[in-house]
This record gives C-alpha cells, structure tokens and sequence, in this order.
C-alpha cells in the first residue's frame, strides 16, 4: 500500500484545508515567489508522498536536532517535518545499534537514487577515529549515503561550512559536507542553530518543485539567505542616524539604539532572522537586546570577538606598531645623515 | 581565508606597518636635513611671526582670485568631505578608538572623561559625494587645463586615484550601490584603504604631514628677510 499523500496525512492530523492553504500563501510569500504560485504549491504539496529521509549527525551538538523538533509546537510546519518518512537519525530513533543501522541500509536500498540526505554536524579529516558510528567512520558513511541521495541538505554551520569544530585550530581536520561530497545538489542552511522554518521551508521547495531551490554564492537559499540581517533589522533607523548604544545597560540600548557598537555582525550576516525570527516568530537575538553573532556565515567562530566593532578589525598590535616605528626612525635618521654627509662632502669640493 | 578577512587581517596590518615606516622616513628624512646658515642680517629679528602664513595661504588672495578660486573652493569642498567621513563617522570612530586601546590601553572617553562625537549617516554620505565630485571635478579641470595637463605625471594620477578609490568603495559599501554582497564592498573598501596607506608616504600625499611645517618654515624665512606675507 502506498504512503500516504501529505494531504491525506494532514487531514488525518485535524488540520483543515483553509490551515493549509494559509500555510501555502504563507510559505510562497516566504520563498519569494509569486502569488500565482499558491495552488501550484498547494496542489504539489497535497499530492507529495512522504519522501525517505536519511538523517546523519555527525561532529555537532544536537542544537540543530533541538531547534527543529522542539522550537515550534505542532504548527503546520512541524507537522509536514512529521509527514517525511525520516528513516534515520539517531537522535530521535528508538532502534540502536545493529538494528538502526539495518534500518538505514533497507531505507537507503529502498530508496535509492532519491532519498534526502540530510547532514548536520561537520566531517573529521584527521583520523578516521575522531567519529565512528557502529564501528564506521563519519567519512566513509558520507560518501556512502551521499552516493545514494537525490539531494543533500547540509544543516547548520558545521555541516555547511565547518562550524565550531572547523574553528581554529580545528584539531579534527573538521570540514563541510560540500569539501566532501562534489557530485550532489546540496543545500547549505548554515545557522547555530538554523531557524525551523527555513529548513521546513527548504523541505517544502524540495517537496514542490522536486528539485533544490536557487542558491547563493555559499549554496545557501537565496529565499532566505538574500538578505543581511542589517537590509531587514528593525534598528536600522537608528543606525542610520548614527544613533548607538555602547553598552548593554545604557540609555541607548534601552530606547533601542543600533547594537553596532556592541559587535553586531548583522551588516555582514546572510539570515532570515529578522523576518522570520524564532520561537514561532517571537522576536530574534537583536530583538531580545543582543547583537548578532554571525553564526550563519563561513568561520563565524574565527572573526573576532563576537563583541568587537566589524569595522574595528584587526590592525595590529603595540608591538607591530613600535617595531615599525623604530624601523621607520631609522630609515629616517639614516637617510638624513647621508644627505648631510653629501652637503659637507660638496661643501668640501 | 576569505577576501574580507585578508583584508580585515593581514592586508591592513602591512598596510599600517607601509604606511608607519613609510612616514617616519620620510619625516625625518627632511626634519633632519642641516638647514643652509643664512649669514645675512635679519631685517626682522622675530621671524616666528612669519608662522601666521600657515593661516593666511590658507585662504585665496584677493589679486589671485580669478585664477585660484576653483581649486580653492574644489579644494575646501573635497578636505571637508573626507576629513569629515574619516573622522565622523561611526564605524570609523570605533576603528580609531579601537587602535587608541590598543596603543595606550584606553580610548577617548576613558582618557578625557567623553567620547568621540559621531554624525548622522544622512550628512556623512552628503560630504562624502560632494567630496567625490570635487576630486572627479579637479580631475577634469586637469584634463582641460593645458597647463596642468603639461606637469602632470603618474604620482598626480595614482594620487587621485588611491585618494578616491576609498570614498567610491565606502559610499559603494555604505548604500548597496552596486548590488554585489556588502562583506565583498567592504572588502574592496578596505582594500582601497590599505593601497591608500601603502602609496601614502611615497607620493604627494605625503603632504598632508608636511604642509604646515613647509609653510610655517617659508614664512619664518619671509620675516626674516622683511618680505610681505
């Protein structure tokens, strides 16, 4: 018997059709697409049986497991996250060891050529023994099942661009599921964690279309990812009147000045958070009074501190800046005591 | 290593290291040169008076100013422009306050008890393109000006251009101009920053450090010698 189609599964789940035609209009308008596009979406989505979802963690820390199962209670959303068949994830399974992993191998043999694979946590290069699952390294059982996927979803930071682990000195030769995999679609949503709604979303496009959808230049969705969080920060006004605050507790971060000063990486970050934000669009991190870390771009744990100014850089030190001082000086003294050398010498003749 | 961050890293750390060395030579290159004895009496024995024509060529003579009024005012328009963007505005004012700690270990408000003013964006991006056009406006006039076009060689064009590279990638950065992504625009304004540090000391730009001991010094010799300033 077949699965059952996404439409049938949601009325099942007592979710009426005016519910889901508000979260088609709602998840168009999310992708940027046009309103024409509302029952195409709806009509493909209906039809859509439960894909086969292979889940590999890897390197990473359950914030990205966390931030989708838990951070939105049984909103559409979560719901269609419920209507994939995910196959894998050790996280969430009951089934461990041997079994899981049988489990996944009939999933990936049933399925492949088409199933999802979808990848948080990053890879280690350095020794095979860094991550094993059942006896097998995470590089091996990357390529494995990458092999088999029709598309690969990197989720959160460490999968899509190194992350945490990738972070200097990266004792694990931590790297992305794209330094790996070359020969698959593979969607990057980078974010510590990413936001819910941006991976139901991508999942929803990928339903839909049957295919991934336009990335940016870091295989991010450009639907998502297209905008900084400074373009769309409800602050930027005060930024532009040059109005900050320079501390947490300040007059000015109390009337919700510009948290540019503080270290706020918005204007160099790509993410959805000031749009869509989080915990069923309550508010973001700059909303609650802090400044963005940037923990959806490529090394965001290596660019400073996360409360030091973008434009303050890093110029150098006392050291650098004394040492250069002495060498100029000397150069100076030097060549002018050459050319007072030549004045006497002409004086001489 | 992303562009940004070479830019942000390493690039500006050579480019500071350039420009330190670069200055200090050069500096003390002319600072320590033997001054020629002037042997003849002083027709005026204060010649620390003839200081005051630090001030006075800074403003056009009434007899020139037919003939220097374009560059006077051209000049004015693109000083005010860029000192005003480089000293104002507030991501620049964090990069100053930042170097000021890491030199001496507190910034201006831990120094003096008050912080460094910032400007409205609006009035900086305002100066910051009449300072553009002044530089595009002076180099036309150069093109035009037969004259000028005679003396002019390559350390009057690259000046200009490292001079207004950094406001067209700030402006560029600051607005979205061109629609690329802003990390790249604030990677080549840095960048156009650091190639101005770099070409700094060894151009014309260097008068920015020399202007006002020249003039002091000419004036000094003026006095003495009982000229009209």
């Amino acid at each position: 018997m077949p699965s059952p189609t996404l439409r049938e599964f949601l009325r099942a789940r007592g979710v009426t059709r005016r519910e889901f035609m508000k979260f088609c209009t709602a998840t168009t308008a999310m992708l940027g697409l046009p309103a024409t596009m509302v029952p195409r979406i709806a009509a493909a989505l209906g039809e859509a049986r439960r894909p086969s979802v292979i889940w590999l963690p890897f390197q990473e820390c359950t914030g990205c497991t966390e931030s989708i199962t838990r951070a939105h209670g049984a909103t559409i959303e979560s719901l269609i996250f419920e209507a994939i068949s995910l196959d894998y994830q050790h996280t969430l399974q009951a089934a461990a060891g041997d079994a899981a992993e049988r489990v996944r191998e009939q999933a990936m043999k049933d399925n492949w050529g088409q199933y999802l694979l979808i990848v948080d946590g990053s890879i280690p290069t350095g020794n095979p023994g860094y991550g094993t699952i059942a006896g097998r390294d995470y590089l091996e059982m990357l390529k494995e099942a990458a092999e088999g996927a029709a598309a690969i979803i990197a989720l959160g930071s460490c999968a899509a661009f190194g992350g945490i682990p990738g972070a200097r000195p990266n004792p694990t030769g931590a790297v992305a599921v794209g330094d790996v995999v070359k020969d698959k679609p593979i969607v990057n949503v980078p974010g510590c964690p990413p936001i819910p709604v941006v991976i139901t979303g991508v999942l929803t496009q990928f339903l839909t279309f049957g295919k991934v959808p336009e990335l940016d230049a870091l295989g991010r969705p450009r639907s998502f990812f297209g905008q900084t969080i400074h373009d769309r920060c409800y602050r930027r006004p005060f930024y532009e009147r040059g109005q900050f605050a320079d501390s947490f507790d300040d007059e000015g971060a109390r009337a919700g000045w510009c948290l540019y000063k503080l270290g706020c990486k918005g204007p160099t970050t790509y993410n959805a958070c000031a749009t869509v934000k989080w915990n069923n669009g309550t508010s973001f991190p700059i909303e609650a009074g802090h400044g963005c870390i940037g923990c959806s771009q490529p090394g965001f744990w290596d660019q400073g501190g996360f409360y030091q100014p973008l434009s303050t850089g890093n110029w150098g030190n006392a050291r650098t800046v004394a040492t250069a001082v002495g060498v100029g000086a000397a150069l100076g003294i030097a060549s002018a005591a050459l050319a007072r050398k030549r004045q006497r010498d002409a004086e001489g003749k | 290593m992303t562009l940004l961050e070479f830019a942000r890293g390493p690039g500006l750390q050579w480019a500071v290291t350039v420009f330190i060395i670069g200055v200090l030579w050069r500096l003390l290159g002319v600072f320590l040169l033997r001054a020629k004895p002037d042997l003849s009496e002083p027709r005026n024995p204060a010649a620390w008076k003839g200081l005051r024509l630090i001030a006075l060529r800074s403003w056009p003579r009434r007899e020139f100013l037919e003939g220097t009024a374009f560059g006077e005012v051209m000049g004015y328009a693109f000083h005010v422009g860029f000192l005003v963007s480089l000293f104002f505005f507030a991501p620049h004012v964090l990069f100053f306050a930042d170097v000021a700690r890491g030199l001496i270990g507190t910034d201006l408000r831990g120094l003096v008890g008050f912080g460094w003013p910032t400007l409205p964006n609006g009035i900086i991006t305002l100066l910051s393109a009449v300072a553009v056009a002044a530089l595009f406006a002076v180099l036309i006039h150069r093109f035009v000006n037969p004259v000028k076009r005679l003396i002019s060689n390559f350390d009057d064009y690259f000046s200009w251009f490292v001079t207004v590279a950094p406001l067209v990638t700030g402006l560029a950065a600051f607005s979205h101009l061109s629609g690329w992504p802003y990390e790249r625009l604030l990677a080549f304004h840095l960048l156009s920053v650091e190639l101005l540090l770099v070409w700094f000391p060894f151009g014309k730009l260097m008068h920015a450090f020399t202007i006002f001991a020249a003039r002091g010094t000419t004036g000094m010799i003026f006095e003495r010698k009982g000229a009209s300033l």
